[in-house]
């Protein structure tokens, strides 16, 4: 993985949403393994728990035959769903999974040709390892002598000849796991699900079965689909990434093109180390970001607000002088290939990874390859949310009240005698059926421990560092998402209180 | 100069006193007694006449018939409840498996009265069905003993286990009668124990509900009522082997990793 980046195309940078036919493209030069023609395919699956929460919302995926196609995102991403979808175990609350072209979404797993191989194995303990992996083809009523033969050349394939007299407690993790995946394969099924395999193995062991399930795949012809959360596991084994967050789709790729070529800020900060920044297009191919003007390939339009990543193996020390930008290092630390350099250029940080060693506190200037400067057009973070208007005509969320009226709010609007609140035409405006819209920036709300003096309170469900900031995703209880931006860095899973200064806030009526 | 350090052999010794006092002694003296005439001279004629004594051995089949028709009534009517419970997704599932539970903690003679009374009222006179009040009275007394420790076996049962069967082809009868039920012997087993050796002897149950019949306990109760402490002995003695026999076998079934004593609360 060198990073060097081919020349974005402008669409890509534009469209957030990644079009399948686009990826169809991709998905043909992968590798002369992978078929023509589709095996699997799911239609905007939609899952929603009984509990109101939405697992996977409007996923759209096509798998070809013989393809590894990889699940990657972090936990609670809704890819184990999405997988669980495919094998059976959950049903869809809305969309269609076309097998073969045939809708299988409502079989149960038994009917589906496909199997999977769980996270913690799930071997059956009252068994011995040949019943274990015989209990697939004895469910197909198969006979004793092809079982068998079965049973041993499976074996064979995983490296377990003999194996087949040894209870389940005899095996350690990694023999297990060989197991798992000789229990799922003898049934030879058209598709393989793998659900973290790896996850409980260490790391030498995984780096071992991750080569081994590569040469498998690559044999077997079988399609793979790999659920992780380890990129580095994904960009090793995939010929197609699918990365996910918060039940969606963020981005469908070869490995290449997800290193590369992210669609947004969270597929660069998911996948290897990035330095992202916000930014603006100060002219034709110059963007601003960092503190310093960069040439860049992407040809956006001026005044553009952008994200800007730079991989950290892109960025070149010079001499002060030299650099596009300039700063003094702050910390170095030796990772066995490369040192990895830490950069404070005024308010920005910029992380550097370099085969030569920098003096803490020395100035130093930077410059990137403009190819090497993935530009993406910013989103918008505002956060917009719905107030109610209570008896009192104040504006009440969360079951608290805002420190302001809305005579205030809506311009031209007055009280009239009878207490009613009338618009600037004269018309009484209902409050029972009226919302009022409230719009603020993520920059303009503070974070606070005191979880009661703030408006909402929630926990951090996500966070990414921007370069000179942290832009924090907060997950309330009254299933409201608030992106905030804040300098100083919070963990994940924190709990805090949104303190939202109502002179910040926009406010919009919405009947 | 030796120096005396408090160690936690020393505070065993009253334990192990309290052992020596009231499990070991009195296992002596019931060995003695079993072995002995009323002259104190060793004789295996109890033994010998427990198993000749045409009386004895029907109490003794007796008591068997009735235990093994509670235990399977327990199982048939545990099973499906403890599965429920340990399956269900619930919000209030610790309540409902309280109220299952909650007999045991309820007085026994109360529940047993309440119990006579209903079964008089639906049969008029409780010696017309001797056996089938008996079972009732056991089902109704052991069977939070049944539900719990099949509960626990159930709910601790990997539910990816059984997903890994239905993703191999099995439905979801082939998935139980092959994984869950298999899996759930040790909870089986120890809910067979916990209701099986005590329906055998239990008999104030019987005597509660008017029940003229015969298990075991009643039968040692008759021995040393009568002063026949010899034979009384000896029969408690057959039972202490019954039950050691029990133990071992259920021993014999345990999986390592599954330890069945922690399966009660």
């Amino acid at each position: 993985m060198t990073g060097k980046g081919t020349p974005a195309l402008p669409e890509v940078s534009v469209n957030m949403v990644f079009i399948p036919t686009l990826w169809s493209k991709i998905g043909d030069n992968n590798t002369m393994a992978v078929g023509k023609e589709k095996i699997i395919e799911l239609k905007n699956i939609t899952k929603t728990y009984d509990n109101g929460f939405t697992a996977v919302s409007d996923f759209n995926l096509y798998v070809k035959r013989g393809e590894f196609v990889t699940f990657l995102g972090p936990s609670g991403c809704g890819k184990t769903t999405t997988l669980r979808m495919i094998a059976g175990f959950e049903l869809p609350s809305s969309g269609t999974i076309l097998l073969n072209g045939k809708n299988i979404a409502a079989l149960p797993p038994y009917e589906r040709p496909i199997n999977t191989v769980f996270q913690r194995y799930a071997l059956f303990p009252h068994m011995n390892i040949y019943e274990n992996i015989a209990f697939g083809l004895r469910q197909k009523k198969m006979p004793e002598d092809v079982i068998s033969k079965k049973v041993k050349k499976v074996l064979d394939l995983v490296d377990l000849e003999g194996f087949e007299k040894r209870s389940v407690s005899t095996l350690s993790g990694g023999q297990q796991q060989r197991i798992a995946i000789a229990r799922a394969l003898v049934n030879e099924p058209e598709i393989l699900l793998l659900d973290e395999p790896l996850g409980a193995l260490d790391l030498k062991m995984r780096k071992e079965m991750q080569l081994e399930l590569k040469e498998m795949h690559r044999n077997l012809g079988i399609t793979f689909i790999y659920v992780t959360h380890d990129q580095e596991e994904a960009l090793t084994m995939s010929d197609t990434i699918v990365v996910m967050s918060e039940g969606r789709i963020q981005q469908i790729g070869t490995p290449e093109d997800i290193y590369n070529e992210p669609k947004n800020a969270f597929v660069a900060d998911f996948i290897g180390e990035s330095n992202i920044f916000n930014g603006i297009m100060t002219g034709k191919l110059r963007a601003r970001f960092c503190g310093g003007e960069f040439t860049c390939v992407d040809d956006v339009e001026e005044g553009t607000h952008i994200t800007a990543v730079v991989r950290p193996e892109d960025v070149i020390i010079t001499a002060p002088e030299e650099g596009t930008i300039r700063g003094h290092v702050t910390s170095v630390i030796f990772k066995g290939i490369h040192y990895e350099i830490t950069i404070e250029s005024g308010k920005s940080e910029m992380l550097v990874q370099s085969v030569k060693s920098q003096k803490v506190g020395d100035y130093v200037g930077m410059k990137v390859d403009p190819d090497n400067i993935h530009i993406m057009i910013a989103e918008d973070h505002t956060n917009y949310f719905a107030a109610d208007i209570n008896a009192e005509h104040r504006l009440e969320y969360n079951n608290k009240v805002l420190d302001t009226s809305v005579t205030k709010i809506i311009p031209g609007s007055k009280r009239d005698a009878s207490g009613n609140i009338i618009d600037a035409s004269g018309d009484v405006i209902d409050t029972a059926k009226t919302k009022i819209m409230i719009a603020i920036q993520p920059q303009d709300i503070q974070m606070t421990d005191h979880v009661d003096e703030g408006l909402v309170d929630g926990y951090i469900s996500n966070l990414i560092y921007k370069g000179d900031h942290y832009s924090y995703v907060i997950h309330t209880d009254i299933e409201q998402e608030f992106i905030v931006d804040d300098e100083y860095l919070w963990n994940m899973g924190d709990h805090v209180g949104l303190v939202m200064p109502i002179e910040k806030m926009s406010f919009s009526l919405k009947k | 100069m030796h120096i005396f350090r408090f160690s936690r052999k020393t505070l065993g010794i009253p334990y192990a006193l309290f052992l020596l006092l009231f499990v070991v002694s009195p296992l002596i003296v019931l060995f003695y007694y079993a072995f002995t005439n009323g002259e104190g001279q060793f004789t295996i004629a109890n033994f010998t006449g427990f198993f000749t004594d045409p009386n004895t051995m029907g109490t003794l089949c007796y008591s068997f018939a009735i235990a093994l028709v509670t235990t399977l009534v327990c199982l048939l009517i545990a099973y499906p409840v403890a599965y429920i419970l340990a399956k269900s997704h619930l919000k209030k599932k610790s309540v409902l498996v309280m109220l299952f539970i909650m007999p045991m903690w309820i007085n026994f003679s109360l529940r047993i009265t309440a119990l006579k009374e209903i079964l008089t009222l639906i049969e008029g006179n409780l010696a017309y069905y001797p056996f089938l009040n008996a079972v009732c009275g056991m089902t109704y007394d052991f069977l939070p003993f049944m539900i719990l420790p099949l509960y626990n076996t159930i709910s601790k049962l990997d539910d990816s286990l059984i997903e890994a069967a239905k993703d191999l082809g099995a439905n979801d009868r082939a998935a139980f009668f092959k994984i869950t039920l298999p899996l759930s012997v040790p909870g089986i087993v120890s809910g067979v124990s916990m209701v099986f050796l005590p329906a055998m002897t239990n008999y104030v149950v019987l005597d509660m509900l008017y029940n003229s019949t015969y298990i075991m306990g009643s039968l040692i109760g008759s021995y040393f009522a009568a002063y026949n402490w010899h034979g009384g002995s000896m029969i408690a003695l057959i039972l202490l082997a019954i039950i050691c026999a029990f133990t071992l076998l259920r021993r014999g079934m345990e999986d390592d990793d599954q330890t069945i004593g922690g399966a009660l609360l």
